[in-house]
């Protein structure tokens, strides 16, 4: 099945773009340490899911590209044609000539419903070029106006006019300082109305990946390319074709439809982390090996101490233990432990079927309203992904964005309370009342993934 | 692409304007090899073909033909923009976008605003609907005027009016050059509060500049390059300063400096509109995260770094350097210290090879010494142009919204009063149709009430901070 991706505003752009570019540089740079017959199907099934080929001598990416200003989409473009491996189709794209101002209700109320027919006129003649639509994988960050206020508007179009298919929004969460004032106001309400129409939200911290880029890839002067490549990595891990635990012998069909059957059991919870391991310079993995049991119990520990990479784990994090009984309303689980919904790790490389992920099982990671057994999934290939012979990729539902959550509803009610910038949401008609129902929403949201037990 | 118009109006806007104009083309220049007409020089350019002779139509694509400011030059006397039309800049306007009479304004807000205003309307709205129908997608004005005498001030604020009427959807950006305490216009404390109450009003942004300031850093950039301190690695010319290299060189004139360095601050604070990086910041995002009430709208700027350096390679320190300046005294285009004040909001504009990483750890580097309002701890906003000014590697634009804009304010309102205590150079003004007294007291409660604005700000600096309980809800 295909997916087809929907790249909104300027962060929507630039990291859609390096996402494409690790996909194809993982088919076309490397072999995957495996047989040449599982490359080849393992090549098939990513062309089918990311790509069309039609009359061109290059792979056309699935991808709507949308912005309401034109320099971000034009490098784009240029950038994806200059690759020579694959490229967008050119009339694939909607742009404007000035931005949304970082004001998520100039994106919402005006840009969207101005634009909706041309951009669903897109998206339909790409849903038309898949031979079997697995659904929409939008990319855009919250904080901005274009990607945040558009993307929302859009997200609803799609959850209207695709009813069944399945959306996936994947969101950049934006540094705790320093590049949009407005930015907690436009993630609130880019998040509460996301909450509404979209099956899942797939959560990249700027802070986090940033740290990656400086402690683990040793980045000196780090860009927003540095970032979006290892956000592209991480994506690339989680959505290159992978076997099923029930898929048999065939390459998964539905990754969008398996992914949320696993990991998203009730609406009320859709926020997914994600999390990868090993992560370097590629100069350095040419002297590293590495071990799955090692590999695997350093996943579990950042799973659980909710560690954002493999450096710096608390090792003295444990899950509690079922026997005791409860003390407290927040009964016997320590408050650094990380509880979770549901759990999908992807392995990718030599040895995968041997794996033990028992410890990923364990029913005291998870709440107790769930069955364990249906909280937890695991996908493999045998095909080593990116010049990395063994990796590992955790998706998690937990509380892993509650504090994050929690930071931004907060200073953006501390900012509401002064009336501060309301003015330049009125403007385009969203009022307190709408600011008061997001922030109820989101509320709700946070109370639900703080009593998770 | 979006693109701007500017106003400029009066003796000092024109002369701003037109340093402007220069460095904008030789910014182009340096950036356009090809010549090849495109989107970025589209911002502040038309491209017309002249063959046939006059001004022909337009072209959009293909090569530069001769290039058209976006631009409508208004004064009430002729020596100025005359000046401009024999001068090296003179295939840059044509007689279309001009505005001028013969007499001038007598450094009198009201005949300027009032008289002229009355007199030009329609002219001015002709022609300001003409430069916008060149444009597909008007996205800003600029309007480049001093405050102290009669045109700029009194016709300037009276097209900001126009502005909002004929043009309400496009944004209002207004460069203001205050008078400096011993300025020579006797009246320019009238002139400037008169002006003042308008720009309050009918502005979306304002971009405060004093003279004294713009003296100072002209100052300090001489005595540096003179006297060698800086050793071989300073450039003989400030780029900054100087018009070297500029498309088309005359005389400097005694302003021209200084007019530079406003120049300058226009071409940044547009930069990131008209080239591409990695974070691009729109003309709107301006007003949208500096703007937290509506007339608190006064942004103090300050550029870096004023000269350039020999070697082109910095080292991290070099650029660390110039974010810490960028927050000194006396980098900040008015008199002013924003690091003893309190922060509503502040941008950081970033041209050049600087990426996100140098953002980051500079902004942690000055937030311990600078204090921000309780509901906006983290007020930042920052840019990333990839295409850095004519000469340097980098360099660096931050706009404060920030109270110490204050004296500046209280200065202006004293010099007032002491004239209109004691009703001084009072029936100059009162003798103009439509100019009443009322003016003059409405004027002054505008700038008091504004001043209380800051003041009450400025009273929660350092108190204790209590967040707000948050919204409960039934679970
Ligand atoms: N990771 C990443 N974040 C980005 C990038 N570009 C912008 N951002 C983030 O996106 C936010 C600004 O939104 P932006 O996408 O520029 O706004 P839009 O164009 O109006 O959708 C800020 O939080 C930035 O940190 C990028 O290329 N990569
Ligand atoms: N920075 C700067 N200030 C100027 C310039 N020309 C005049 N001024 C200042 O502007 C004020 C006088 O206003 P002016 O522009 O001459 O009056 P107008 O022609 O009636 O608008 C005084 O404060 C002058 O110091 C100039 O070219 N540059
Ligand atoms: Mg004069
Ligand atoms: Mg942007």
């Amino acid at each position: 099945m295909s997916i087809v991706t929907v790249q909104l505003g300027q962060c929507g752009n630039q990291i859609g773009h390096e996402v494409f570019n690790a996909i194809c540089s993982d088919v076309h740079g490397t072999h995957g340490l495996c047989s040449k017959k599982e490359n080849e199907s393992y090549h098939d099934a990513c062309k089918e899911r990311f790509f069309c080929e039609e009359e061109s001598e290059v792979p056309i990416a699935r991808a709507v590209l949308v912005d309401m200003e034109p320099k971000v989409i034009s490098q784009t473009l240029s950038m994806a044609a200059r690759s020579g491996y694959w490229k967008y189709d050119d009339r694939s794209r909607f742009c404007q000539k000035q931005g949304s101002g970082n004001n998520w209700a100039n994106g919402y109320s005006v840009h969207g419903p101005r634009h909706k027919e041309v951009i669903m006129n897109l998206v339909q003649k790409e849903a038309e070029k898949c031979d079997r639509l697995g659904g929409f994988f939008t990319i855009m960050s919250m904080a901005g106006g274009t990607g945040s206020g558009l993307g929302a508007f859009v997200t609803q179009c799609l959850r209207d006019a695709f009813p069944t298919s399945f959306i996936l929004n994947h969101v950049i969460w934006p540094y705790g300082t320093g590049e949009v004032i407005v930015q907690n106001y436009n993630s609130v309400l880019t998040l509460s109305h996301l909450y509404q129409s979209s099956d899942a939200l797939l959560v990249h911290e700027n802070d986090v990946i940033h740290k990656i880029c400086a402690q683990l890839m040793n980045i000196k002067q780090i860009s927003f390319r540095d970032v979006n490549q290892v956000i592209a990595h991480q994506l690339g891990s989680v959505f290159q074709p992978t076997y099923t635990a029930e898929g048999g012998l065939h390459y998964s069909r539905n990754p969008l439809g398996d992914l949320m059957e696993t990991l998203v059991p009730h609406p009320e919870f859709k926020m997914l982390g994600l999390r990868n391991i090993p992560q370097m310079p590629e100069n350095s993995l040419a002297y590293s090996t590495f071990s799955w049991p090692g590999l695997i119990k350093h996943l579990r520990q950042m799973l659980i101490a909710n560690a954002k990479m493999e450096e710096g784990i608390d090792w003295q994090v444990q899950p509690p233990s079922r026997l005791l009984p409860p003390l407290q309303p927040f009964p016997n689980r320590p408050l650094h432990f990380n509880t979770s919904i549901a759990n999908l790790v992807i392995l990718r490389g030599k040895d995968t079927h041997s794996v033990d992920l028992g410890s990923f099982r364990d029913p005291s990671l998870y709440t107790s309203w769930l069955n364990p057994r249906d909280a937890f999934n695991a996908w493999k290939t045998p095909r080593a992904f990116n010049k990395y012979e063994k990796s590992a990729s955790l998706v998690s539902n937990s509380q892993f964005l509650l504090k994050p959550l929690d930071n931004v509803v907060g200073k953006a009610w501390n900012m509401f309370a002064s009336k501060a910038y309301i003015h330049q949401y009125t403007k385009f008609g969203i009022e307190e009342e709408d600011f008061l129902d997001s922030f109820t929403a989101l509320e709700q949201v946070i109370s639900s993934y703080t009593i998770l037990c | 692409m979006a693109q701007s118009v500017v106003v400029q109006v009066g003796q000092c806007g024109n002369q701003v304007g037109c340093r402007f104009w220069d460095l904008a083309l030789r910014e182009h220049a340096a950036v356009n090899k090809n010549g090849i007409y495109d989107e970025a020089l589209s911002s502040f350019f038309r491209n017309v073909d002249t063959r046939g002779g006059g001004d022909g139509p337009g072209i959009y694509k293909g090569k530069i033909c001769s290039l058209k400011a976006r631009a409508l030059l208004i004064d009430m006397e002729e020596g100025v923009v005359n000046e401009i039309l024999q001068g090296p800049l003179r295939d840059v306007f044509d007689s279309k976008q001009l505005i001028t009479d013969v007499s001038g304004s007598g450094n009198n807000w009201a005949v300027g605003h009032k008289l002229y205003g009355y007199q030009y309307r329609e002219k001015i709205v002709e022609k300001l609907r003409k430069t916008a129908e060149h444009c597909d997608c008007l996205q800003c004005f600029f309007i480049i005027h001093s405050m102290g005498g009669g045109t700029g001030s009194g016709l300037g604020t009276f097209v900001l009016n126009v502005l909002e009427d004929e043009f309400p959807e496009v944004y209002r950006f207004v460069t203001s050059v205050y008078p400096s305490g011993e300025d020579d216009v006797i009246t320019s404390p009238y002139n400037s509060v008169l002006a003042m109450k308008e720009l309050n009003e009918h502005a979306d942004c304002v971009l405060p500049i004093e003279n004294e300031s713009l003296f100072d850093i002209v100052n300090k950039i001489h005595q540096m390059i003179s006297s060698g301190k800086l050793g071989s690695t300073v450039k003989q010319n400030s780029l900054v300063t100087s018009s070297a290299g500029s498309a088309r060189t005359v005389q400097e004139k005694p302003f021209d400096a200084m007019n530079n360095i406003v120049a300058n601050l226009l071409l940044n604070l547009t930069s990131s509109a008209r080239f591409e990086g990695s974070l691009n910041m729109d003309l709107n995002e301006i007003s949208m995260n500096l703007v937290p009430f509506p007339r608190l709208h006064y942004l103090v700027s300050s550029l870096t770094p004023l000269y350039t350096l020999a070697d082109v390679n910095v080292p991290s320190r070099r650029l660390d350097q110039m974010f810490s300046d960028a927050f000194s005294r006396d980098h900040q285009l008015i008199q002013a210290d924003p690091k003893h004040s309190l922060y509503l909001a502040c941008a950081l504009l970033v041209r050049g090879n600087v990426q996100v990483s140098d953002l980051r750890r500079n902004i942690e580097r000055l937030k311990p010494s600078l204090h921000f309002v309780s509901w906006n701890q983290e007020g930042w906003k920052t840019g990333l142009c990839s295409v850095p000014p004519v000469g340097h590697s980098h360099s660096l634009l931050a706009l404060a919204n920030n109270t110490c804009v204050k004296p500046t304010f209280t200065e202006l309102k004293d010099r007032f009063m002491k004239l209109y205590k004691k009703k001084a150079h009072l029936h100059h003004y009162l003798h103009i149709d439509g100019m009443e007294q009322s003016c003059f007291s409405e004027a002054i409660s505008s700038l008091s009430d504004l001043i209380e604005e800051y003041n009450e700000l400025d009273a929660t600096k350092g108190g204790p901070r209590t967040d707000p309980s948050r919204l409960q809800i039934a679970v």
